[in-house]
């Protein structure tokens, strides 16, 4: 098997594409260049010059406002260009390949793709053709992996319980389907934490989940029983009805996070939820907006987070 | 013409036969062993000294995208790579555009491969009508067309009376029927084994059960209808051991593996290396030796090549949207002779189950190296070393999980009817 393609000949990160064999060391430091940026962030003037000059395109071949948002936030406050295209409504349809709209945009001088496409493997395929000088960020390919958001995870649950040593973390919810589930697992396990534990029906858990690492429960109150972060994931409306879940009101009444529910885990757990969130689907209001509830603090930090990123990859981090 | 192949270490399948000797071809067949016949006089002698000398290659599916894909590959093109991988004669699966399902479309194939006058053509009919699994095709004159066999590629058969009123008629009549054993509905939109590497790429699984269950279904319905059943590219340890068991209990159907599947698994997608989305999907290892060891024991009677030529359009797409299938007919050789010497096989053995098998299957008299046998040849350095790439390739289609990689073993002449069709110049 060829070389892990997100690392370049020093092991330096020239793509963040997956969590999933990210060193530790790397992973620790986007977590602290991202502590650097937190102040960035709540200063009256947002903006630091490490990205001047340079061009990020926005590329989402699949619709999405929060993460584009955030990632153009990002490389606004890092002073960079930011060029957002929304491609599942232009040259693909008119039936470009993905990979002459790459060599295209490669050709306006990008310096940065940031990538959300609907298929596994989409920011792998661009990374490996676009041209040396290009970092590729992947925001969210298909069900594979969403590093990103995974890394603001990291960053929130560090910023709550300080260590990962000693931790139990429960993720909750579709993981069959969930990217963001799948570099949530590879981060936690990658940073130490002493348990991983995915809680969903059959029907929504991989067949082989329990090789990431991760121990497999079908029962919330069993699965969330001392844990120290609950992390909740969306349920997309599209696995309603047919053979996947009978329906919603089903799903919250099993695997819905209620305060009865969540009363079984540790009494300073932290309730995390990637947004967009289904509220009486997969969490009650009561929790959501509870005192357990980091939901808006991690939307915060995912600003500061994806600054990180861009900083470290374009080489001009703090 | 009169061929005079000197001092070649021959190899008969079909008696075990390995021995250094002289072969005579004349009037496109094979008219001595040893000693020159009375008075025979060659055209040509060609110094087959350190090179085997085999039956050429009978490759049970090749897609030769004629008609309809001509972007990704003609006649032409497949057929000179056939040759240049020492395959003398091979099968086209129906699912052309449109697929193979009348006769004037058999007949022209046949027809222009005739004119080429490379390798032996031999069309595999749709089985129903566009392959959509609902109405019979009209088999009798297909096969007066020139159609060996019947079979749906790789599109299911998802309705069970149809399928057994499709075995039920090619009973009747002796046609053979050469069925994928997948399941319509377990494996749809799936594009990845259902294991390890799926769940880590996120990849949309196809279980086994898809294979499984379809094959259970082919071999309880084939009972008592007299079809000759063929059943293509096994992928699983249990389909393996399931047609294990159907032979044991004394039904008559054979089966086949692709080279591919006797020599990657899942692992190989690596990245999401698109190379390598191939249906059936790449196993685990554990099915893969199943598959090596069936091919073994003759559980699996054939080893072929699946050759699916794809244009790098089609091909460099994000794994899940990537036209599956795998260049292949120019490595069946060396990746057989691979197999042959990990597990230790001999290679008469080996060389049977992409020769002699695969004739017997299609009721050929080629395959083997007698006196009166067709001059289909195969002669072959086991000990040439190449490189996959685009310069060695005679295929329009690059798509293989092997490129860049090196193979031993490289077809340096191949005879169809006493005619040298391929040369390999140094």
């Amino acid at each position: 098997m060829t070389r892990n393609p997100q690392l370049g000949d020093k092991g330096e990160l020239r793509h963040l594409l997956t969590t999933e064999g990210l060193p530790r060391e790397i992973l620790l430091r986007i977590l602290d260049t991202a502590r650097s940026f937190l102040s960035v962030t709540e200063r009256e003037i947002k903006k630091v010059p490490l990205l001047r000059g340079k061009a990020v395109f926005n590329l989402f071949f699949e619709p999405s406002t929060r993460t584009r948002t955030t990632f153009e936030i990002a490389a606004k406050r890092l002073s960079a260009d930011v060029i957002n295209l929304s491609i599942g409504t232009s040259s693909q349809s008119k039936g470009e390949t993905l990979l002459d709209t790459v060599a295209n945009l490669s050709a306006m001088h990008a310096d940065m793709f940031v990538v959300r496409h609907a298929q596994s493997g989409a920011a792998h395929l661009i990374a490996q053709h676009a041209a040396p000088h290009i970092h590729v960020i992947n925001a969210g390919d298909g069900r594979h992996a969403h590093p990103t958001q995974a890394l603001l995870d990291m960053f929130t649950i560090r910023h709550y319980k300080q260590e990962f040593q000693g931790l139990r973390v429960a993720i909750v919810g579709d993981v069959l389907h969930s990217r963001v589930a799948r570099s949530q697992i590879h981060a936690l396990t990658t940073l130490g934490v002493a348990e991983v534990r995915v809680v969903a029906p059959r029907t929504l858990l991989p067949n082989h989940v329990s090789e990431l690492g991760v121990q497999v429960f079908h029962d919330m109150r069993e699965a969330l029983a001392d844990v120290d972060v609950v992390m909740m994931l969306r349920l997309q409306n599209e696995r309603m009805g047919g053979a996947l879940l009978p329906s919603a009101h089903e799903y919250f009444k099993t695997y819905g996070l209620t305060p009865e529910k969540l009363a079984v885990a540790s009494p300073d757990a932290i309730v995390m939820h990637p947004g967009p969130m289904n509220r009486g689907v997969e969490i009650d209001s009561m929790v959501a907006d509870g005192r357990q509830s980091v939901i808006l603090p991690q939307v915060t930090f995912g600003i500061a987070v994806r600054m990180a990123v861009m900083s470290i990859l374009a080489g001009s981090a703090p | 013409m009169n061929l005079h192949l000197r001092g070649g270490r021959v190899i008969d399948p079909a008696s075990g036969g390995d021995r250094r000797q002289d072969v005579f071809v004349s009037g496109g067949c094979i008219a001595a062993l040893g000693q020159a016949p009375a008075g025979f006089r060659a055209d040509r002698i060609i110094d087959a000294a350190g090179l085997v000398v085999c039956p050429g290659l009978v490759d049970l599916s090749v897609r030769v995208r004629e008609p309809g894909e001509e972007h990704r590959a003609t006649l032409e093109s497949e057929l000179a790579a056939a040759v240049a991988g020492g395959v003398t004669a091979l099968c086209c699966p129906p699912d052309t555009d449109p697929p193979l399902d009348e006769p004037g479309l058999v007949e022209m194939l046949k027809h222009r491969a005739r004119s080429l006058q490379l390798a032996r053509l031999f069309p595999v009919g749709a089985a129903t009508r566009g392959l959509r699994g609902e109405r019979l095709t009209e088999m009798a004159e297909l096969t007066d067309a020139g159609c060996v066999a019947f079979s749906q590629a790789d599109f299911a058969l998802a309705d069970h009376q149809v399928l057994l009123r499709t075995l039920q008629y090619a009973g009747t009549f002796g046609y053979s029927l050469w069925l994928r054993p997948q399941d319509a509905a377990l494996g749809r939109g799936g594009v990845a084994h259902d294991g390890q590497v799926a769940t880590r790429l996120g990849l949309a699984p196809v279980p086994v059960a898809a294979e499984t269950v379809a094959l259970a279904t082919i071999l309880r319905l084939t009972e008592g209808t007299g079809a000759r059943v063929h059943l293509c590219r096994l992928s699983s340890a249990e389909a393996v051991e399931m047609v294990r068991q159907a032979k044991a209990k004394g039904l008559d159907v054979t089966a086949d593996v692709s080279a591919n599947h006797l020599h990657l698994s899942e692992m190989d997608i690596g990245y999401f290396d698109s190379n390598c989305n191939v249906v059936p999907p790449l196993r685990d290892a554990r099915d893969r030796e199943a598959l090596r060891r069936g091919l073994a024991d003759g559980t699996i009677d054939v080893l072929c090549s699946d050759h699916t030529p794809v244009d790098d359009d089609a091909k460099q797409l994000p794994f899940g949207e990537a036209a599956p299938g795998a260049s292949g007919v120019e490595l069946l050789l060396p990746l057989t002779l691979k197999w042959a010497e990990q597990a230790k096989v001999p290679l008469p053995s080996a060389l049977a189950r992409v020769t002699l098998q695969p004739a017997r299957l299609l009721g050929l008299d080629s395959g083997r190296i007698e006196v009166g046998a067709p001059a289909d040849l195969c002669l072959f350095d086991p000990q040439a070393r190449w490189t996959v790439g685009h310069d060695t390739l005679h295929s329009q289609g690059k798509n293989t999980p092997f490129y860049g990689l090196e193979m031993t073993g490289r077809a340096l002449f191949t005879v169809v009817a006493g005619s040298i069709v391929h040369e390999l110049r140094s």
